[in-house]
Formats: C-alpha cells, sequence, structure tokens
C-alpha cells in the first residue's frame, strides 16, 4: 500500500498535543517532564478546559513551563507555587488551578507552602516531579535523594548519618485531612503514561467539583544527573526508585 | 483478513535523539539515523516502516512530541 494512503490527517492516532507550541523545549533528551508536560495538555484539551486552566511554574528545570503549553501561567518564587495557586484558586473559583513543581521546590523550600495549602484543603492540583536530584543546578542532592545515590555533593552515595533521610512528600500528603486524592505514578512505559493520564484527570475533575486537594507524584528520571542513558536511566529508576517510592494511590476519598 | 499498516513521521528538528522510542517500538521500526539536525541533535528515523503497525507507542513515549503516528486498515 502507498505511504500516502496511510499518511492522511484522518489516519493520526497520536500526534503532539494541540495546547503543546512548537517551541523546542530546553530539557536534556530523554527527561521526564517532556511526557509530563504533554499528559498536561491531553488532560486540559480533553476536559475543554484551555481557557480556564492556570498553571504555576516552579524554580528548577521547569522553570520554563510557561513557554511550552499555552495556557495562563504565572511563575512563582522558589516553592512558592501552592501559596500562588491557593491565591489564585480562591479569587477565581472557576479555574483550573495546578503547581507544577519538582522535588528541589517542592520537598525542600517550598515543604512548608506544600504541606499547608495541602492540609487547607485547597481546590489545587500539585504536580510533583520527583527525579530525586537537583536536575537544573548540577545534580546535587536532594531531599529525595535515595540512600547511598551519589550525586555532586554526596559523591560517596547519601550516608544517614551525615545527610539524613529521603523525604516521602506523597506519605506525608495522604496523612493530611485537607487532601483528596495523592497518588504516585511514573511516565516510563506506555502502561504506565496511560495510567498517569488517568490519575491526573481524575485529580483536576476532583479539584473542580471542590473536593480538596490533590498531589499527582511522577517518579521520573534525570539522566544527566544521575550520569546514565535515557534508558539506563528508565531501567535505573526501575531498580531502585520503585522499591523506595512504590506507586499507586496513597489516599482516595473522591 | 483487515490488518492494520501504520506510518510515522518525524518531526527531525525537534527531536534529540534520546532514543526512548526506539525501546518502546514493538516491532524495530525506528533507528537513529546517522546525521544530526540543525541544533546539533541525532535524530530517528523509521527504517523499516513496512512492518509499521500504528501501535502509537513511539509517539506516547517520546518527550518532545516529535512523532506523528498514522494508523489504516487494509482489506487483503
Amino acid at each position: 500500500m502507498d505511504r500516502n494512503q496511510i499518511v492522511q490527517p484522518e489516519n493520526i492516532v497520536c500526534k503532539k498535543p494541540t495546547l503543546m507550541n512548537d517551541n523546542n523545549m530546553h530539557y536534556c533528551p530523554g527527561c521526564s517532564h517532556g511526557v509530563v508536560h504533554k499528559l498536561i495538555a491531553e488532560v486540559i484539551e480533553e476536559m475543554g478546559m484551555e481557557d480556564k486552566a492556570v498553571g504555576v511554574s516552579p524554580v528548577g528545570c521547569a522553570v520554563f513551563a510557561y513557554n511550552y503549553i499555552d495556557i495562563d501561567w504565572q511563575e512563582a518564587a522558589h516553592g512558592r507555587a501552592p501559596a500562588l495557586a491557593t491565591g489564585i484558586k480562591r479569587c477565581w473559583p472557576d479555574r483550573l488551578v495546578f503547581t507544577y513543581q519538582g522535588d528541589g521546590d517542592l520537598a525542600c523550600i517550598g515543604t512548608c507552602e506544600t504541606i499547608h495549602a495541602l492540609n487547607r484543603g485547597e481546590n489545587i492540583v500539585i504536580i510533583f516531579v520527583n527525579n530525586a536530584i537537583y536536575g537544573m543546578t548540577g545534580g546535587q542532592m536532594a531531599p529525595t535523594t535515595l540512600i547511598g545515590q551519589k550525586t555532586s555533593t554526596c559523591p560517596y552515595g547519601r550516608d544517614p548519618e551525615i545527610h539524613g533521610y529521603p523525604l516521602k512528600m506523597a506519605d506525608i500528603a495522604a496523612q493530611l485531612e485537607g487532601t483528596c486524592y495523592v497518588t504516585r505514578q511514573s511516565v516510563e512505559s506506555v502502561a504506565s503514561i496511560n495510567k498517569a493520564k488517568k490519575a491526573l484527570r481524575k485529580a483536576f475533575e476532583a479539584s473542580m467539583a471542590g473536593k480538596g486537594s490533590s498531589l499527582v507524584e511522577f517518579v521520573s528520571t534525570c539522566n544527566s544527573g544521575w550520569k546514565l542513558s535515557p534508558a539506563k536511566a528508565n531501567e535505573w529508576m526501575k531498580e531502585n526508585m520503585f522499591p523506595f517510592y512504590p506507586k499507586g494511590d496513597l489516599k482516595d476519598t473522591i | 483478513m483487515a490488518k492494520l499498516k501504520g506510518a510515522i513521521e518525524v518531526n527531525t528538528e525537534r527531536c534529540k535523539g534520546c532514543s526512548l522510542c526506539i525501546i518502546a517500538c514493538p516491532h524495530q521500526v525506528i533507528a537513529l539515523a546517522n546525521k544530526v539536525n540543525l541544533r546539533g541533535y541525532p535524530y530517528v528515523e523509521a527504517v523499516n516502516e513496512e512492518a509499521c503497525v500504528g501501535c502509537a507507542s513511539c509517539g506516547i513515549v517520546c518527550p518532545d512530541g516529535c512523532i506523528t503516528v498514522y494508523r489504516k486498515k487494509v482489506e487483503e
């Protein structure tokens, strides 16, 4: 069969989401951020919330998220995205408000804002991309770095005697009264991406229904920071990250 | 019997050659081209498009949304 007969607009089964614009993304090759961006764009499009979605971008690798998805965005000071999202949602209750944060932003400098926004039960969604390292600044140890994991600031591996233990933010969030949905997902395979998309949609819908705050954690890779190829980083994540950060719903009261 | 035939189009200027699509493809349709784009990244191309069934695995895992997947049912 002629290729031209297959390559027709009516035969498209997968393409770049319409909400994602043509700006080239600055992320490293194979970075999980790209897939999460795609999921957000697709879910907002499917919900028909293009004109009513407001994202809050963090400080970290995803600082330029506003350049890639064509919805309204605000840029927050380091770690303060949940506080900013609280303000936006309270002023505009009909908007779909979400924050997009990495582990350095959410679990380190923004721990206070995150926990309190979740505990107040603000009707926002916090998207947490956890790659266990500070990617943008050069691969330093993060609060979520695994025990024994080597980074540029713990070159002999994280030692709990010196550096303390990794922080499980989703587990903390699940204990809070204000949260309605806390889940941990990943985006390394087709099956997990489809599952993550469903979880994201559930969280967005819960926030629009006024059921409380949601935290969607994506266990992710940072192949540059981990000094691995994108494919090997996915393998390393499956072997080392999933046992410590198990996937699944931690809380679901929707 | 109806058969599924697929085709892919890669946005080679957007592609960064991370190769995640090569691993995701169940029919070994995609491979790295021995070329680089304007931004200096190696990019992927369809080398065995005859085998493509349009499952869209490559498009779903692509972090940059570079791959458009087409699928058509063909009567034999």
